[in-house]
């Protein structure tokens, strides 16, 4: 069994929180970056990005100016979650993952908001929760104007 | 070294203390199915083959698992057998099939694990293809890297790290989208790789492989001509040519590792722009010579400047691919000559 | 000096109900009724009860109005003047009496709780220390400082019989006893090696203790709950665990996706050190601890205890394949750290403060205290729940939960998230512990408890976890990575008709080979969800094999959407909003839908006005199409 090697609590500690610092500033991690992230905390650039692209949090391309989060938490899953994954699918011609190419809309889906008596729900813009879904709904959310999306609160 | 007594399949062996289960095994000829264990490295433990049952105990990865004093392991039984089973059916079903064009065929560790359990057609055939089409990686002009051959055992990622302290690749993503890469999936050649190709050696299976690959029909052992260190060599031949280099295990100067020179720098063997004859410039053009007349020559030069100029006059700049030895007898022979000015490449 | 208290929850659920509009709206209307001297409006946590959130409640009276609106709140302010009065309209109706209930202490789903680690949450002000000391705060602390060794406060803990309540149920005491002898060997070696200096204990502590609050269950939210309404508990556990088990500092690893819990810890921490909680000389008693927030970047495999400490070293979460030494011995940094969960912790207080005799008198044999559960799903009453261990599925889904709304018919609850398995209705009687629920093939896990009705398909309930779990593979073992995306294409198929008998077998020999074979606690229980269904509902998987039906009418590729004819008015609503013009009708001329066209997408059903109900959705595929 490996002997007990005792490290300090160094710089590459502070490896994932630089990294979402970066997101908070860039709303994605650019390249030139994560290579100075690797220099700050002593690992290689292909550490960084193994770290970072391992958790669901890091994202490598640009986001749209809404982002728009389905829940797929258990409760939203039996109450019908995916059908409205699907109709935001459509509603703006995009995948989960995806990003219009206007760079209106980032789609993703998120493992629980927390709003379970809401469900099935989606949040804007990390604020604007909407919950007790149907496609219906959904379809009246997506064709109001989208600063209307954008402001609301 | 302290030893301990245990037993692996009733066959009672004797191990160093230090030893894992899986070495006690391997130096006794006991075959254990395991595709990221490998000697160099540290365990990693992923692939979950090398499966065994301490008696009383229950399961464990013998990779991991350090020998004990009086400890019965099993390396077969039904528990094991079914999850060893299923471990390599899934990891054969997900890699590339085409074995007859694969440059690793016959010498792969997914073909001997697959043949020590025995693949049942029908058993396979139950099982999906989770198809990955990833883009081959052939940017680096001595190795090509296939992901779809890849069994992500992190031979490689290790090798790179505890080996050569180099860290150019690293596992990337999670899940069925888990693979080794560089920063952003770039180009290896655009990494930090130094192209010595430990990891190409040590990949159990064909995701690293020579560019070019042809297999020697026979090899020499050699030392490596390229620096000083002399690295034990096998050079691969092919006819007359060489067709391959490794590294001599053997050797207590490199123990099997070898530099991108050594590795994958013998094209010059068998180039026709090599030089095979000194070639002493006559009327202007370079003309083939013997030895002696060369050697006459520049002894006759080396007088000549003496002569005219004093023994200051003559420098000479040794080479770092002959040895130690030979440096010193270099600068030997220019002192004789009277002169200090001796040099040589590796300072320049 | 107040003589009406106004407790408005501000949890993440309570928030995303509209309860900050609700907070603004109050505020100005007692202001504008002048009636600020006599008035608090106070802050708290969530009360758990999701379902009827934004909830107001009005102290000393302990009224409670439920899912209040913006627009309610210039009456509930009048009704604060000294000759107002209770609004009835906006009282809690029992769902199952339909009776109002004014009085918050006579709601059933309050009143049949036990709540000890949720006591606070939802009365207190999690952003004031004060009202955390006003309820006993830090008197715990104060008590183990002044009065006990760490020995006695492990034994403590060992006595309390507290198990981890972080899903696996370790020993808490144990733990801790463990994580105390490495800790003081950890120390000697470093002192032997002189690497220790008097000043350098806080820079590099010889061990740490950190609290998992990296809740990845979808469908679990306790921890943020606690965090979120007392993280103060959650701090004075930890610092009472540093004292005992000798560690000096303390992170808490918690979800960035839940920034309101961040939040609320970060002002927790920082006024604890401002009152000498925490920092160098906790309490003038010499001992020093502080603890720092660490934001968890999204992966569910870092609530694994070696993958944790990976990702606070900056690494991936990938876990350490067994054997290996455990975290208490080799942890954080190589140090022996202590890893409980934030109800672990959130505990403490309560052991040291009401004795551990007390705590052990709680609960079963072999779990101690209570547990809580998110309860969700197909439940009338959603929310979070405190109960005693070792009482019933029955008793929490129908005495609590209410039962299954809408005239529906329960068909199963699945506990313990990804991890865990589902149990039908025969199970009922089953009593909540760790070991109970493992033995019926589910597990406590995470604590989420989503209930479920005759409309919810078992396989692709299966196929819905296995989905997560698939994805939150790590990627490192080969069971784990393959096997969890085999079983998955299996389900896949079996839910989209191309099912085939032999395949039940085959993912039952395939979770069984993970189950044994990965290396972490997801690989081993990712299966549990689909061993659980076969085991219990082997039929529906049979059906949607054989028949190429889905029973529950959910698997889109085993359904039909049909229009009744008889039913319907001819409105044209479905046909223009069909997106795919499956559907052929016109004016006075009864819809139907074309099945080849049909994507199942469901906005038909969603759109079809109520008073009619002419879009049903029927099982498997082979429709008649009456003209």
């Amino acid at each position: 069994m490996e002997a007990r090697q005792v490290l300090s609590p160094s710089k590459k500690g502070k490896l994932i929180p630089m990294l979402q610092q970066i997101q908070e500033r860039f709303g994605y991690l650019p390249e030139e970056e994560m290579v100075k992230v690797a220099q700050l905390c002593g690992v290689t650039e292909s550490k960084v990005f193994g770290a970072a692209s391992f958790y669901a949090q890091f994202r490598f391309t640009p986001i749209g100016r809404n982002r728009v989060m389905v829940c797929r938490g258990t409760a939203c899953h039996v109450q019908g979650a995916p059908q409205i994954m699907e109709t935001i699918e459509r509603e703006l011609s995009i995948k989960e993952g995806q990003t219009t190419p206007d760079l209106e809309y980032t789609l993703e889906s998120v493992a629980c908001i927390g709003c379970c008596a809401l469900a099935p729900c989606i949040m804007i813009n990390n604020k604007d929760v909407h919950g007790r879904l149907t496609p219906q709904k959904v379809t009246e959310i997506f064709a109001t104007p989208k600063r209307e999306a954008q402001d609301a609160s | 070294m302290d030893k301990v007594v245990l037993k692996l399949d009733d066959l009672e062996v004797m191990a160093n203390k230090e030893d894992t289960i899986l070495q006690a095994a391997l130096d006794h000829g006991i075959y254990i199915p395991h595709l990221c264990y490998h000697p160099d490295l540290k365990p990693f433990g992923g692939c979950r083959l090398c499966v065994v049952e301490i008696e009383g105990r229950g399961l464990t990865i013998s990779c991991k698992a350090p020998v004990e004093e009086g400890i019965a392991v099993r390396t077969e039984g039904p528990e094991i057998d079914k999850m060893r089973r299923v471990a390599a059916e899934l990891l054969i079903v997900n890699h590339y099939s085409e074995c007859l064009q694969c440059a690793r065929n016959t010498d792969c560790k997914l073909q001997d694990i697959a043949a020590y359990i025995g693949i049942e057609e029908g058993r396979l055939q139950r099982l999906k293809r989770t198809a990955r089409d990833l883009p081959l990686d052939d940017s680096n002009p001595f190795f090509i890297r296939d992901p779809n051959k890849c069994v992500l055992c992190g031979i490689c990622v290790r090798t790179c790290e505890e080996i050569n302290g180099v860290g150019a690749i690293d596992f990337a993503f999670r899940g069925l989208d888990t693979r080794i890469s560089t920063l952003k999936d770039k180009p290896i050649v655009e990494s930090r790789c130094e192209s010595c190709g430990e990891c190409v050696v040590r990949c159990p299976v064909g995701a690293l492989v020579p560019q070019n690959m042809r297999k020697p029909e026979r090899e020499v052992k050699s030392i490596c001509p390229y620096c000083g260190t002399g690295c034990g060599i096998y050079l691969g031949i092919r006819g007359d040519k060489i067709v391959s280099a490794r590294g001599d295990r053997d050797s207590v100067v490199n123990k099997g590792q070898l530099c991108v020179k050594g590795r994958f720098g013998y094209h010059f063997v068998n180039h026709p722009d090599r030089l095979t004859t000194p070639l002493i410039k006559r009327n202007g053009v370079f003309v083939e010579a013997t030895w002696d007349e060369a050697l006459d020559l520049v002894t006759a030069k080396f007088k000549e400047a003496q002569e005219k100029y004093g023994p200051e006059a003559l420098a000479g700049l040794s080479s770092a691919r002959v040895t130690n030895e030979e440096n010193y007898l270099f600068q030997k022979l220019l002192r004789s000559l009277g002169t200090n000015s001796v040099d040589h490449c590796a300072r320049l | 000096m107040p003589v009406k208290t106004v407790l408005l929850g501000q949890g993440t659920c309570c928030i995303s109900a509209g309860a900050k509009q609700i907070s603004a709206a109050l505020r100005e209307e007692i202001a504008r009724l002048d009636l600020a001297g006599t008035v608090q409006v106070k802050h708290t946590g969530c009360r758990g009860f999701s379902q009827i959130d934004p909830v107001v409640i009005i102290e000393p009276e302990g009224l409670l109005y439920s899912e209040v609106k913006v627009d309610d709140a210039p009456e509930i302010a009048r009704s604060l003047l000294p000759q107002g009065q209770p609004i009835e309209r906006l009282f809690y109706r029992d769902p199952v009496t339909d009776r109002a209930i004014p009085h918050h202490r006579d709601i059933t789903f309050y009143n049949n709780q036990q709540r000890t680690v949720l006591k606070n949450c939802g009365y207190i002000d999690p952003e004031e220390i004060d009202d955390y000391l006003a309820v006993g705060g830090y008197q715990a602390l104060r008590k183990v400082l002044s009065e006990m060794t760490p020995e006695q406060v492990i034994d403590a803990v060992k006595r309390s019989g507290l198990r981890g309540l972080g899903g696996a149920g370790f020993p808490a005491g144990r733990k801790w006893e463990a994580c105390r002898r490495a800790s003081r060997e950890s120390r000697v070696e470093s002192r032997e090696s002189g690497r220790e200096t008097p000043d350098s204990r806080l820079q590099t502590p010889d061990s740490y203790v950190v609290c998992n609050a990296d809740e990845g269950d979808p469908g679990a939210f306790q921890d943020r709950s606690v965090l979120e309404g007392d993280p103060h508990s959650v701090v004075e556990g930890m610092i009472i665990a540093g004292y005992a088990v000798g560690a000096t500092k303390g992170y808490v690893y918690v979800r960035a996706e839940y920034p309101l819990a961040v939040k609320r810890l970060g002002i927790a921490i920082a006024e604890a050190r401002e009152r000498g909680f925490l920092g160098e000389n906790v309490l003038g008693n010499g001992f020093g601890f502080d603890i720092e927030i660490f934001q968890g970047a999204g992966a569910f495999v870092c609530g694994e205890s070696t993958a944790l400490t990976l990702s606070l070293e900056g690494a991936r979460g990938m876990p350490k394949p067994l054997p290996r030494p455990r975290t208490t011995e080799v942890g954080l940094w190589g140090r022996p750290t202590l890893l409980n969960n934030v109800k672990t912790f959130a505990n403490i207080r309560w052991i040291i403060n009401k004795g551990a005799e007390w705590f052990a008198s709680q609960g079963t044999e072999k779990s101690k205290g209570t547990a809580i559960f998110s309860l969700t799903g197909k439940i009338t009453n959603c929310g979070l729940i405190e109960v005693p261990m070792g009482i019933t599925l029955r008793e929490i889904i129908f005495d609590i939960g209410g039962g299954v709304p809408g005239g529906r018919t329960f068909k199963a609850v699945q506990t313990g998230g990804p991890s865990g398995g589902v149990l039908p209705e025969g199970l009922l009687g089953t009593p909540i512990d760790f070991d109970s629920l493992t033995a019926a093939g589910s597990m406590m896990g995470s604590g989420g408890m989503v209930v479920v009705d005759e409309d919810t398909c078992m396989v692709d309930l299966a196929r819905y976890f296995l989905d997560f779990t698939q994805k939150e593979s790590c990627g490192q073992c080969s069971l784990c990575r393959l096997g969890s995306v085999q079983m998955l294409e299996i389900l896949n198929a079996i839910t989209e008709g191309n099912g085939r008998i032999e395949d039940i077998d085959l993912l039952i020999e395939l979770g069984e080979s993970v189950k044994i074979g990965s290396i972490c606690g997801l690989g081993q229980s990712a299966p549990n969800p689909v061993l659980s269904t076969i085991r219990y509902f082997r039929e529906e998987y049979e059906s949607h094999i054989l028949e190429k039906k889905c029973p529950a009418r959910v698997c889109k590729g085993l359904i039909s959407y049909i229009i009744v004819s008889d039913k319907c008015k001819a409105c044209m609503i479905c046909l223009r909003k069909c997106p795919v013009e499956a559907i052929k009708g016109g004016k006075n001329e009864v819809h139907v839908i074309d099945q080849d066209n049909c994507t199942r997408c469901g906005v038909c059903l969603s759109v079809c006005p109520e008073r009619f109900g002419a879009v049903e959705i029927i099982p498997g595929r082979e429709v008649k199409i009456h003209g």
